[in-house]
C-alpha cells in the first residue's frame, strides 16, 4: 500500500518515544543500572537517553586522555623528569619547552628540568609525551573542564606537577603494570 | 640512555616488492620504443620474491631498477609527448582503466644525476584487482607544462588543479586550470619545497628552540609571518587589503565566466532568465565549508562548479616538516568520523616502505577498528542523508546515538572518541583492555543488527525518501570508473571492486564477506548499499571478534625520530568513503620528503557537476549528501 512506507517510519519515531519513558520507568523501579554507569559501560536502552550534565556525569574509560602533567615520584618526592627531551622531540605540535638545568660551576647539564611548559593551547591531547617518555614521568590528565575566558598559552608543567598517588588513582591498571615492571 | 634512544636509526629495511607485472613492462617497452626509461628491461625474475601473504599480488615483480639511477623508486618514466599515448594505451589495451591518484614531488636541487625537476606520478590499477602501474613524468621547475589528460581521464580533473595549484605545473589542454584550493592571486606555489609557510620556524621538527634550552618562550604567531616568511613584495603587502578583494573578484570572474558560458542553448523556445546561486560556503546541507556555485534556469540545474579550499590547512605541507611518527595524530583530523582508518592507511604505506610486518593480534585489533568505523560511517551517511532530504535531525540523531556506543568502544582502547591516535606502524598503540571484547560482541550482536534494521526501515521504505532518490543523480559503471570514484559511489553502480578484496592488505583475505554492488547507480542505490555494507561488515566483526588470538601488538620498538629507507610507496586501503591512499617519499631521513593524500572525498566529488547537470536544485543536496564527504578529507 503506497503510504505504508512512511506509517513504517513515524512508527518507529513514537517507538523511540515511547521507551523513552519505558526506560525510565524501569530505572525508577530499581531493574535499570546506575545511570552514568549506564552511559559508558553497559548498553543503553531503547529510548532517547540524557545524562543531565553537570549534575550527573559520565565515567571515564581510563585511558582517556586530556592535556599531559608531570608526576612527583613518591619515594623521593622530586620530579621523575630527567630532561631528556623524548617528550619536546615527539610532541607533533611541538608544544613543550623544556631548560636543562645546569651544574652552577661547570656548567654541565644536570638530568633535571629548570623549566618545563606547555603551551596548552596548542596540545592536541595525543599522547604521544606519556607514551614515549622512558621514565614515567609524564602521564595524561583527565581533567576535561579546561575552558578559559582567556588564552591560557603557556603553562609551568612543573609547577602543575600531581603527585604519583594522583595517576595511580586515574590509571589504575597502567599504575599496576608499570610497578610490576619496575619490580622485574 | 635516553639520548642513545633518540639517536638510533631504523635503516633496515629489505629491499621493497614492486607489483608491476614484467608482462606491463615488456608491452610498453614493445609499443613505445625509447620513450620510456630505462633503456634496458628488467630481467624476467630478477625481482624479489612474492610475498606469501599477497595470493591476489602479482605473481611476478618488477625490480627496482626501473626508475633510472633511482634506487627503490619505482615505476617507469615516461617522456611527458608520450604521456598520454602510454595512458591510453595502459587503459585500453591492459585494462588499466582506473586512474587512482595523481600527484607532483618537486626537487628543487639535482639528485641521483637528474637536474631539478618536478616529478609527476600517476598510479593507476585494474578493476580486475592487482597491483598498480606508477608513471612518473619530469618538468622543468621553471615554467612546468605537462600535457593534460583530463580528456581522456576526467579522474585527473581536480587532481591536475591540484598539481597546478601546489607546484605550478601548467597543464595543456586542461578545460578549466584554476586553483583549486587556494584563491586565485595568491602568490607562490606552496608544496614547492622552496616555499615557505607562515609560522614557518624550520624546515624540520623537532624544533631546535624547544630542547634543551627551551626557556626563551614565545608564541609562533608572534614571530611571524608577514615580515619574513610570506612570499610577497612589499607592493603587494602594503596594500594587501583592497588587491585582496580585487583577486577574489578576479577568482569570481574565472569562475563565473565559465559558468556562464558553458553549455548554452541559444535554440531554447522560450526566453528564459537564468540566474547564477551560490550555496555555501555555509551552508545546512554541506557537511562542513563547501560552496556550490550553480547556474539555474527556473529550478533546473544547468551548471554547478564547485568550490573547494575553505578547510585547507596545507597538511600535505605540516605533514612534511612532522616526523614519521607525529603525522600519525594529523591524520586523524583529515576524515574526523573515521580516525582509525585514517590512521591505519597512513601506517600501512609506511609498513610497505618499511618492509614490517604486524603480528597477529594487531592485525585482528586493526580489522575490528576499521570494520566498527565503517559501521559507524554508514550509519551516519544515511542519518545526514535524510537530514538533507528534511527529516531535519531525527535520522541523524539515531544513527548518532549507536555511534556514540562505538566511540566509548574506541575511548577505552585509544583514549579519546574522535582523535584516536591509535595505530603505528608495525602494530597498534595499545592491547584492548580487559572485558572490551565482550562488550564490543555484546553491541555488535545484540544491538547493532536491531538498530540498522529499525534505521534501514526508516529510510528505506519510506516513500517521501524513495521519491526523492530513486532514478536521482544516476551515473554508469564506465563514467564512475573515468571519474575515479571509489567507496559505495563505485559499486553502487555495479562496479564489484573494494581494496579489501581487490587488493587484500592485512588479513582481509581470510574472512569470509561479499563485496556487495547495486546496479543503477543513483541516489537510492549509494543509499542501500550503505547498508549492505553494514551487514557485511558486521559480519567480519563476527568472525574477527571470535578468531582474535592473544600475543603481541607491536613488532617493533619505535623510536621518536625513526628514520624510513630512502624510496616511495603507495599505500591504500579501502576506507568506509572508499579508497584512500597515502603516497610517501622518503629521502631516507627522519621526516616525509613527500607526503600525499589520495582523499577519497575529493575524488568522490568529480562526477558531481556532471550528475547535478540537469537536474533540479534540491536534488543537488541529496547527490551531495548521498556521496558521504568529510571536508576536512577534501580540502586538507
Amino acid at each position: 500500500m503506497y503510504g505504508s512506507g512512511i506509517i513504517k517510519t513515524l512508527a518507529i519515531t513514537m517507538y523511540h518515544f515511547v521507551m523513552t519513558y519505558v526506560d525510565d520507568v524501569r530505572h525508577w523501579l530499581g531493574r535499570g543500572e546506575d545511570k552514568t554507569l549506564r552511559a559508558t559501560e553497559g548498553l543503553p536502552g531503547e529510548g532517547i537517553f540524557t545524562l543531565q550534565y553537570p549534575q550527573e556525569r559520565p565515567s571515564l574509560p581510563e585511558r582517556y586522555r586530556n592535556l599531559p602533567f608531570l608526576v612527583i615520584d613518591a619515594e623521593t618526592e622530586q620530579l621523575r623528569c630527567t630532561a631528556c627531551g623524548v617528550c619536546a622531540q615527539i610532541c607533533p605540535t611541538q608544544c613543550i619547552w623544556i631548560e636543562r638545568a645546569k651544574e652552577p660551576e661547570s656548567g654541565r647539564p644536570r638530568r633535571y628540568p629548570m623549566a618545563y611548559n606547555i603551551d596548552v593551547s596548542l596540545c592536541m591531547s595525543c599522547g604521544f609525551c606519556a607514551e614515549f617518555c622512558p621514565f614515567d614521568a609524564i602521564k595524561m590528565d583527565q581533567d576535561y573542564e579546561v575552558a578559559t575566558y582567556s588564552r591560557p598559552g603557556f603553562v609551568s608543567a612543573r609547577e602543575m606537577a600531581k603527585p604519583e598517588s594522583y595517576h595511580a588513582g586515574i590509571h589504575p591498571r597502567a599504575y599496576a603494570q608499570e610497578e610490576n615492571e619496575g619490580d622485574e | 640512555m635516553a639520548e642513545k634512544m633518540v639517536d638510533r636509526t631504523d635503516v633496515s629495511a629489505a629491499d621493497r616488492i614492486y607489483d608491476m607485472p614484467v608482462e606491463v613492462w615488456e608491452q610498453l617497452q614493445a609499443r613505445f620504443p625509447g620513450a620510456l626509461h630505462p633503456a634496458e628491461p628488467p630481467a624476467r625474475g630478477e625481482g624479489a620474491e612474492p610475498t606469501d601473504s599477497g595470493s591476489h599480488r602479482m605473481t611476478r615483480s618488477v625490480s627496482r631498477s626501473l626508475l633510472m639511477h633511482r634506487p627503490r623508486y619505482e615505476g617507469v618514466l615516461v617522456h611527458a609527448r608520450h604521456l598520454l599515448p602510454v595512458l591510453t594505451f595502459l587503459r585500453d589495451e591492459l585494462d588499466y582503466t582506473y586512474l587512482s591518484n595523481m600527484t607532483a614531488v618537486d626537487y628543487p636541487e639535482s639528485v641521483e644525476q637528474l637536474p631539478p625537476h618536478i616529478d609527476v606520478v600517476y598510479h593507476l590499477f585494474k578493476m580486475s584487482g592487482g597491483g598498480y602501474v606508477p608513471l612518473h613524468v619530469h618538468t622543468a621547475r621553471e615554467g612546468a607544462v605537462l600535457p593534460s589528460i583530463t580528456s581522456e581521464f576526467p579522474a585527473a580533473n581536480f587532481q591536475e588543479r591540484e598539481v597546478w595549484d601546489m607546484f605550478g605545473v601548467r597543464f595543456e589542454g586542461h578545460p578549466d586550470l584554476r586553483r583549486l584550493l587556494m584563491w586565485e592571486g595568491f602568490a607562490g606555489f606552496p608544496l614547492r619545497k622552496d616555499w615557505k609557510e607562515a609560522y614557518y620556524e624550520e624546515e624540520h621538527k623537532p624544533y631546535r628552540s624547544r630542547f634543551p634550552n627551551g626557556g626563551n618562550l614565545f608564541y609562533a604567531e608572534a614571530r611571524t609571518p608577514c615580515h619574513a616568511n610570506v612570499r610577497m613584495t612589499s607592493q603587494e603587502l602594503s596594500d594587501s587589503c583592497p588587491p585582496l578583494l580585487e583577486d577574489f573578484g578576479e577568482a569570481d570572474r574565472l569562475l563565473y565566466e565559465r559558468m556562464l558560458s558553458a553549455d548554452r542553448d541559444p535554440d531554447k523556445p522560450l526566453k528564459t532568465e537564468e540566474m547564477v546561486l551560490n550555496m555555501g560556503p555555509h551552508h545546512p546541507s554541506t557537511h562542513g565549508v563547501f560552496r556550490m556555485a550553480v547556474r539555474l534556469d527556473g529550478e533546473t540545474v544547468r551548471h554547478l562548479e564547485p568550490v573547494f579550499g575553505y578547510l585547507h590547512r596545507n597538511h600535505e605541507k605540516i605533514g612534511e616538516r612532522n616526523t614519521w611518527l607525529q603525522n600519525i595524530p594529523y591524520t586523524d583530523r583529515l576524515d574526523y568520523i573515521n580516525g582509525m582508518t585514517c590512521n591505519l592507511a597512513y601506517c600501512v604505506s609506511m609498513e610497505k616502505l618499511l618492509g614490517w610486518e604486524v603480528p597477529e593480534r594487531a592485525e585482528y585489533i586493526r580489522i575490528i577498528m576499521s570494520e566498527l568505523s565503517r559501521v559507524v560511517n554508514h550509519m551516519l551517511a544515511a542519518g545526514f542523508f535524510s537530514n538533507e532530504l528534511g527529516m531535519y535531525f531525527t535520522g541523524s540523531l539515531y544513527a548518532l546515538e549507536e555511534r556514540e556506543l562505538v566511540l566509548d568502544l574506541f575511548e577505552a582502547v585509544s583514549g579519546g572518541r574522535m582523535m584516536f591516535n591509535y595505530m603505528r606502524p608495525g602494530g597498534v598503540a595499545s592491547d584492548l583492555p580487559p572485558g572490551w571484547i565482550e562488550r564490543a560482541r555484546q553491541l555488535v550482536r545484540e544491538r547493532l543488527p536491531k538498530k540498522v534494521r529499525q534505521m534501514q526501515t526508516f529510510l528505506l521504505d519510506n516513500e517521501i525518501v524513495r521519491a526523492r532518490s530513486i532514478g536521482i543523480g544516476a551515473m554508469t559503471a564506465e563514467e564512475a570508473v573515468a571519474y575515479g570514484v571509489s567507496g559505495p559511489v563505485l559499486r553502487a553502480c555495479g562496479v564489484p571492486y573494494d581494496v579489501r578484496r581487490a587488493e587484500p592488505y592485512g588479513i582481509y583475505d581470510r574472512f569470509d564477506f561479499d563485496v556487495v554492488t547495486r546496479e543503477h547507480g543513483d541516489v537510492f542505490d549509494r543509499l542501500a548499499l550503505r547498508f549492505d555494507e553494514i551487514w557485511e561488515s558486521l559480519h567480519i566483526l563476527e568472525q574477527a571478534m571470535d578468531a582474535i588470538p592473544d600475543g603481541e601488538i607491536q613488532s617493533h620498538r619505535l623510536s621518536p625520530r625513526m628514520r624510513i629507507p630512502p624510496g616511495e610507496s603507495y599505500g591504500r586501503i579501502e576506507a568506509p568513503k572508499g579508497e584512500l591512499g597515502f603516497y610517501l617519499v622518503s629521502d631516507g631521513g627522519a621526516n616525509p620528503y613527500r607526503y600525499h593524500i589520495r582523499s577519497t572525498s575529493l575524488l568522490n566529488l568529480t562526477p558531481l557537476s556532471t550528475l547535478a547537470r540537469g537536474g533540479k536544485i534540491a536534488d543537488v543536496v541529496a547527490i551531495l549528501g548521498s556521496i558521504d564527504l568529510t571536508m576536512g578529507e577534501v580540502d586538507r
